[in-house]
Order: C-alpha cells, then structure tokens, then sequence
C-alpha cells in the first residue's frame, strides 16, 4: 500500500518533489533535523533519480588535499572559472555560498553513503577540481535513498507532481498523481527539486524554435517542468533565460531519451564536420575538445536536419576514447558517403580542398594546442589540422544532445522561493530547477551537482526549521 | 564458444568502455579499458575475471528497462559457465555437474554406497579406530587416484585456458600479485572496501566475501590436516587416531567448523540473491555443490564428535563417500571456479604490467 494511502493528508511536514540529488539532499538533511519527510518521485523505481543518475562527478572547493582530490582548488578560482563560462550571468553572491559550501560537502557525502574515486581514466583534467563518484550518478543515489529510508523517509515511485496551490504567501496543498489515483497532500513545508523542462518537447520546441523537435535528450524522459510551469503560472519568480538550454554534441544514434554519458563523442579535433551538403561549417581545431564540447550543440542545431557527420581518417581512430557504437566504415570516401547519406562527390571535393589546405603536420600533437593549421580555407582549421587521405576512413552523424534547460525558479541564500510581493512562506527549490539562479548561461563541468547538494542540504534545514 | 554470447558481451563491454563509471569496483574494468576492440579471447578473460560482485549492474544507469540492457554480472557468468563447459576434459562431464544439484547429489550417493560396499567387500584388514571399518591402503587406493586424476584432468583445463587467453611464462611478481588478490578476495571488496551488492540489492555488505573465506580458508586448513596426517604417516610412522593437540586435528576441526559455517552461510546468501544476475542456468548446480562441500565437512565434524560411538562406520562411509564425490567431481563443478580464478588473475597480472 502507498504510503500516500497509508497517512492521512496532513501526515507530513515536508514534502519533497522529486528524488534526484538534491530532492535526497534535501530529505535527508530534513529526517536528521527530524521532520517527516516524504518524497514524490514521479518516475518509477528503476528509473529514479532523473539526471543525477547520469552523473560522474561533483566540483568541489579544496584548501588543500581533501579524499581523491589532489593540491588545493580555492573560492578565488573556483569562481573565476565560473565566471569564465557563464561569461558574467551569475548571481555572485549565490555563486560563492555554492563554492564555499562544496567543500564541506564531501565529507558530508561520505558520511551519508557516497564513496570516491580518483578521476577516470581519460579524464585527468578534472583530477584537481572535480570528485568522482565510484560506479557513478546511480550508485549516489542509491546511497542516499538507502540513507533516507534509514531515517524513516518514504519514498514514493510513480507519483507526479501536477500542482501547488499557493494561497496567500504559502502552499496550502499539494496535488499528485499516483497510479492513476489522485491525491491531495498538505504538508508543512514544500521543498521542489523536480528538474528543469528538456523532457517536453513541446516547451522545448516553443522556446527553441522549431529545430528542437530534432534535438536528443541525454537524461531523464521524467523532467518535463510540470512544477515549474505550475509555479511560474502563479506568479512565482523565475530567473534564466527561457528560450535558452545547455546543449552538446552527441552520437547521433544516441536513444532519444536517457542516452546519458556514453552518447559523447571526442573525435571532432581530430575530423573536419560537414552538414548534410557535405560542407564544413566551423573550426573542428578551435580549442581542447573538453572546451569546445557545448559549442558544437548550438552548432549542429543550426545545420540543416540538425546534423552533422564527422569525417576522419585510419590515422585518428585510436586518437579519442572509444565510442558507444563503432563508428561507420568505409574502404573509399566514396562508400563512406554513400552508408553516411552524403553527396558523395560534395564529400570529395571538402575533403580534397582541406587536404589541400594542410600544411607541415610535423608538430602534431594529439593532446595539446599544437597549431597545426590549415592555410586559405574557410573555415579554418587551427589545431590538428591533418589530411584526412589515410583509408579506412571513418564517421559518425552528431546531433545535439540537450542536457538541461535554464529556466528556473529564482531562490535567495536560504533557498527559498518567491513571488513578486515576497518570499513563499514555505516552498524552497533544489538543485536543476533554481540553478539558473547561479548559472545563466554556460556550464561548468561538475557543478550542477554541486548546486543540487548544496541547496538540497540548505532547503531540507529550512523546511524542517519552518515544520517546527 | 558460443557466438550469440560471445557477441552480447562484446556490446556490454564497448558500452561500458564508453563509460567507465565503474572503473574502480574491480579488476574487470580496467582490463576492458586497456581495450579498443574485444577479440573472443579478450571476453573469456574478462568472464573469468568476474567474481560477480554485482556491483556494476546496481550502480549501471542502463540497465533494463533501458534500451541498452546492462547486465554485466549475468552476461560475465554465462560466458564464463560456457567456457569452462570448453575447457573441460573430458568435456561433457562439467555440461553435467556445472549446472545440476540433482546430478551431484546422486554422485555424493553413489560415493556413500561405493564406500559401504568397499567396506563390506575389502574391511578393516586388521586395521584399528577407522581402519576397523575400511584398511588403510583400501582408502589409499581409492583416494590416491581419484585425487589424481581430477588434477590431471584441471591440468588439462588449465594449458587449454592459459593458451586460449595468450598467457605467457609466469613471473614472481605475477604470482604474488594474483595470490595476494585471491587471499584477500580483493575484487569482492568493491574498491572501496564495503564489499559487494549480493544478498540485498544495492546494499554493501561484506557477507559474500567473509563467507567465500571462510569456506576458501576453510576447505585449506582441512586440506593442510589431511596433508599433514599423510605425512605424518608415512615419514614418520605416526598413523591416525591423533590426539586433539595435534596438527591434523587443530587444522581439520578449525578447518571443518569454519567450512561449515561458510558453506551454509553461502547457501543463505544465494537463496536471497537475485538469480537474474548470474547464470541462471548453473544455479542448481552451484548451490548442489555448496551443499556437497558443507556435507564434507558436517560429516567430518559428526565423524569426529562421534568417532567413539556405534554411529561411526555409518559416518565414515558418509564422509569417505562425500569426500570421494568431491574430490572426483573437483574439475566439473564451481569448485573448477577457483583454479580458473586463479589463472585469469595471473594473466591479468600479466597484462598489467
Ligand atoms: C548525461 C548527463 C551527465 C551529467 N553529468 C554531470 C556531472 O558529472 N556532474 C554534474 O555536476 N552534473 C552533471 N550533469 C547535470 C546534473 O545531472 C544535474 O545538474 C543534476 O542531476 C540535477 O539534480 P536534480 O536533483 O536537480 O535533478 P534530477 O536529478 O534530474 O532529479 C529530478 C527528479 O524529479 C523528478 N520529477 C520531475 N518532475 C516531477 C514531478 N512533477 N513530480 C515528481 N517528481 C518529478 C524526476 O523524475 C527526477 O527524478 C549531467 C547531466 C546529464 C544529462
Ligand atoms: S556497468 Fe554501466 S555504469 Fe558501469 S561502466 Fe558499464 S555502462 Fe557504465
Ligand atoms: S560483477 Fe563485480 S566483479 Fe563482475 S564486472 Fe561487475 S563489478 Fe566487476
């Protein structure tokens, strides 16, 4: 029986909606200030979680060697590379508590079921900055939804979210869907940690154009933004752009939904990119593929079909780490073309003018900025500029990859929401859903997590403070 | 070798080489990451490096019902339980016994009766204690061969696995290495040393690994106590009865008591476990051969609590019958695991360096 069957309505004194890592954050650090917690989790049990499954590491702040992390990784740099990428959009003050509270996270992590290891192979960039999670996303939140029913959280699967009722500076209720049957909740307290909308194509198509009717979604199918419409129709603050969506290049026979980390492709630096018409249409060298990863989403999506093929040659294929699905093989640039869907004469004719646009490739150098570049073509190639004449030659189609939306709700440094008359007496949000807040733009690599965490622990003492 | 198994292996290990999550939960991911492409060889060595810690599969983000279907531990196990049918010799003898409880009960009671019948036929001979029942050279000859000829046939086995997966000449280094991971089970221990998601879903727990060794270190020291008495016999002219303080039985009660402890606890375990996540077929036959190991010892401990008593020359064709089905049954049951455990770990001390 569902515990929602089980309790009477006002049975709880914070409800937490949605179980991904900073509804569980949240929950956890709730049941320990001793509320009684439940969580509705819309998807069903094997797919809880939502993207924090997918996820390999958290950005953690470090005075010095803290766990796997190695040397020292302060406040003052931690924000310039944030900085960095979100090219200003950022709330500073929001961005510091995130950076200053990651540090004491990864005990606290540990303390609650999260163990560490050293950075992936392939991955040593991130060995300083960012904490790995062992077995990944899906084994911490296993860890913590062990930890949470360890202090008596329910947990409930299948149970939507469709509605807040926010009544005079509070939400008086809570409306959910549970195998059909509907149900009405009035907890104390409300803590959201349901996502951003990228699930629902619809939204996404109307805030995108209509290219994102081709656009893959690397997680979860469940994050379709109910709550945050929900709660936007109300009037609730909102912040981030919301046409706008944190995108990357994929495999493009990557599954529409839940294709999760796998789907990446490192080859880009290594190939010249053509659209459909067989014609390059940016620099493949511009920088670092780490660097250069998000780009290239916005990039594809302004293709025609939303595509773009990867084209490279037998000297490049052990260049980049292995792909999910082998690459398409063929004998002549010809036969590539024609198992690619290309013009197979258009193929030829870019591939012979950047072979002739190569230079002395005699500096090549796999893993650094080695200015191997090519001279009098547009667009130029300016790194790892080699010719692709070496058979077999070898492609993959990439299409973008959407990873999260940025509209969210807007919270203060206590994580709560609020309206334009003032803060929601008690509704606070967690995680990807107010992480516009600290991030309008761009991504830095580990820190949804680090938001999620942070804000989770943050929501979880506020709400249980307000039960009380 | 089974192609269609053969092929699902090779899909699972190209996804996980695209991900890596798991890298650090055993020796079986860092081995598919030295890789690009996986030749049939490469998943052998990989199946057999495997303990089936299930780890992976509970920490995977594609398993079913998602598309990809990842389920390593089971598609490891299967792979593994097919290549052992491969190696074996005489061949069809583990295609029996690797996958039948029924087919290892029935040889623990022909032992019984082998042993009732031997009893009958040849007797004490003027023997004393469990000689009175069956004479000492009675039991050599039957024991000697039917020790022998299981290792041979492992021997056999072991050549045809070590070439198949290309092993060159071990070194020191080799061998330590691969001992010192069996002896403290390391690829059970999860990594991180919380052990591994067997009897409770995701939950760690060190139960499978502490009673994997109680039944390794179990079945060693009654192994040593055996060893021990023969030597004892025959260098230095001491037969059997022993005192208690003395080697063979300090080894073989300690010995006895902790593999039967283990064996059952084991039983427990794979009664809990989710049998989705092994090879399903073998299931019978590895919990048969458990119970078969745990008779061994139950047997040996009654044999010794009650050696004085009119039960004894029915326990002794018990533990005598139970002890020979072991013993012959060695390279065509889960006990082959361990040899082939070994040989993987080495090979893959190898690669490493
Ligand atoms: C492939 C991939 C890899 C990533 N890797 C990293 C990484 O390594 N490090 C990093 O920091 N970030 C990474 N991210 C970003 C990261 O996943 C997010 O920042 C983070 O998971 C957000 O956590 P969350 O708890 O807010 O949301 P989620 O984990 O998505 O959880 C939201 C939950 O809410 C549920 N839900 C949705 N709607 C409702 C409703 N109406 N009612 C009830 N429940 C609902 C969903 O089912 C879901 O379980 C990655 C993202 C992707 C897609
Ligand atoms: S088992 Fe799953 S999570 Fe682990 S490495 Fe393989 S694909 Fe990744
Ligand atoms: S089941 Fe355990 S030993 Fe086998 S591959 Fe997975 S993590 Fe490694």
């Amino acid at each position: 029986m569902s515990p929602l069957d089980r309790h009477p309505a006002d049975h709880w004194d914070v409800a937490i909606i949605g179980g991904g890592n900073a509804g569980l954050c949240a929950a956890i650090t709730a049941a320990e200030a001793g509320a009684r917690v439940i969580v509705l989790e819309t998807a069903p049990k094997p797919y809880r979680g939502g993207n924090s499954r997918h996820t390999r590491n958290f950005r953690c702040m470090h005075e010095g060697p803290l766990s796997v992390l190695v040397e020292r990784y302060d406040e003052e740099e931690y924000l310039e590379d944030l900085l960095k990428v979100t090219g200003g959009r950022t709330d500073e003050g929001l961005a510091r508590l995130a950076i200053r509270s990651s540090q004491a996270c990864l005990p606290w992590m540990e303390a609650h079921g999260v163990r560490f290891q050293p950075s992936l192979s392939g991955t040593l960039s991130l060995a300083r900055t960012n904490a790995f999670f062992m077995g990944g996303g899906k084994s911490l939140v296993n860890a913590y939804y062990r930890t949470a029913e360890g202090l008596g959280v329910e947990v409930c699967y299948e149970a939507g979210v469709t509605h807040l009722e926010l009544e005079g500076g509070r939400i008086t209720r809570v409306d959910v869907t549970q195998g059909g049957q509907s149900f009405s909740l009035t907890p104390r307290a409300v803590v959201v940690a349901s996502g951003g909308f990228q699930a629902d194509l619809d939204w996404l198509t109307r805030a995108w154009g209509p290219a994102a009717k081709n656009f893959l979604i690397r997680g979860t199918p469940y994050n379709r933004g109910v709550v945050l419409a929900d709660l936007l129709a109300q009037g609730v603050e909102s912040v981030g752009d919301p046409t706008q969506c944190h995108a990357v290049a994929i495999d493009g026979r990557a599954p529409k939904f839940d294709g999760g980390i796998v789907t990446r492709l490192d080859c880009v630096p290594f190939s010249i990119v053509v659209n459909r018409d067989a014609e390059r249409f940016y620099d493949e060298g511009e920088d670092v593929w780490p660097k250069r990863y998000a780009i290239w989403g916005r990039l594809v999506a302004a293709q025609p079909d939303q595509v773009g093929h990867v084209i490279i040659d037998a000297k490049s294929l052990e260049l980049f780490m292995p792909s999910v699905f082998p690459p398409i093989r063929g004998e002549t640039l010809d036969e590539l073309a024609g198992k690619m869907g290309l013009p197979a004469d258009r193929l030829r004719a870019t591939v012979a003018a950047f072979n002739a646009a190569c230079g002395d490739t005699s500096a090549f150098h796999p893993t650094e900025l080695d200015g191997v570049a090519t001279t009098g073509i547009e667009p130029p190639k300016t790194n790892w500029a080699r010719p692709i004449d070496t058979p077999p030659f070898y492609g993959y189609a990439l299409r973008t990859g959407v990873t999260f939306t940025y509209l969210g709700l807007k919270v203060d440094a206590r994580a709560q929401c609020c309206t334009a008359s003032g803060p929601i007496e008690n509704l606070w949000a967690a995680g990807e859903t107010m992480a516009g807040s600290i991030l309008g733009q761009g991504y830095l690599a580990g820190f949804g997590m680090t938001i999620g965490t942070v804000f989770g622990r943050i929501a979880g003492q506020e709400a249980a403070a307000h039960a009380r | 070798m089974h192609a269609d198994l053969l092929q699902e292996a090779r899909r699972q290990s190209e996804i996980c080489n695209a991900c890596r999550y798991c890298e650090s939960y055993c020796a079986v991911f860092p081995a598919i990451h030295r890789e690009r492409a996986f030749a049939d060889a490469d998943l052998t060595q990989l199946a057999n490096l495997c303990h089936n810690c299930r780890n992976c599969y509970y920490a995977c983000q594609y398993t079913a019902p998602h598309e990809f279907a990842l389920n390593l531990p089971k598609i490891l196990a299967e792979l593994r339980q097919e290549s052992w049918d491969d190696f074996a010799w005489p061949r069809g003898f583990a295609r029996l016994f690797q996958r039948s409880g029924t087919a290892i009960a029935l040889a623990a009671v022909v032992g019984l009766a082998l042993m009732i019948w031997a009893a009958r036929a040849i007797g004490p001979a003027g023997g004393e204690g469990f000689y009175a029942v069956l004479s000492h050279n009675a039991m050599v000859a039957i024991f000697a061969p039917a020790f022998l000829l299981p290792l041979a046939s492992l021997g056999v086995s072991l050549r045809r696995y070590w070439r198949h997966v290309g092993g060159r000449p071990l070194t020191r280094a080799d061998i330590l290495a691969a001992f010192g991971s069996a002896a403290r089970m390391r690829n059970l221990a999860g990594g991180h040393g919380d052990g591994c998601n067997f009897e409770d879903e995701d939950r760690f727990s060190q139960a499978r690994r502490i009673a994997h060794q109680l039944v390794m270190y179990g079945f060693l020291l009654c192994f040593a106590a055996t060893s021990v008495a023969t030597v004892m016999h025959y260098a230095f002219a001491m037969p059997a009865p022993y005192p208690l303080l003395s080697l063979p039985k300090l080894f073989g009660i300690t010995g006895g008591v902790m593999l039967a402890a283990g064996t059952g606890w084991m039983v427990a375990l794979k009664l809990r476990a989710d049998r989705a996540l092994g090879d399903a077929s073998a299931w019978g036959g590895e919990i048969g051969f458990v119970l078969l190991l745990g008779l061994v010892a139950v047997s040996g401990l009654a044999l010794y609590a009650l050696g004085q008593t009119a039960a004894m020359p029915g326990l002794l064709a018990l533990h005598l019958g139970a002890v020979l089905a072991f013993f012959l049954l060695t390279p065509f049951t889960k006990m082959a695991h361990g040899f082939y455990r070994l040989a993987a770990l080495l090979r893959e001390a190898q690669s490493r360096r």
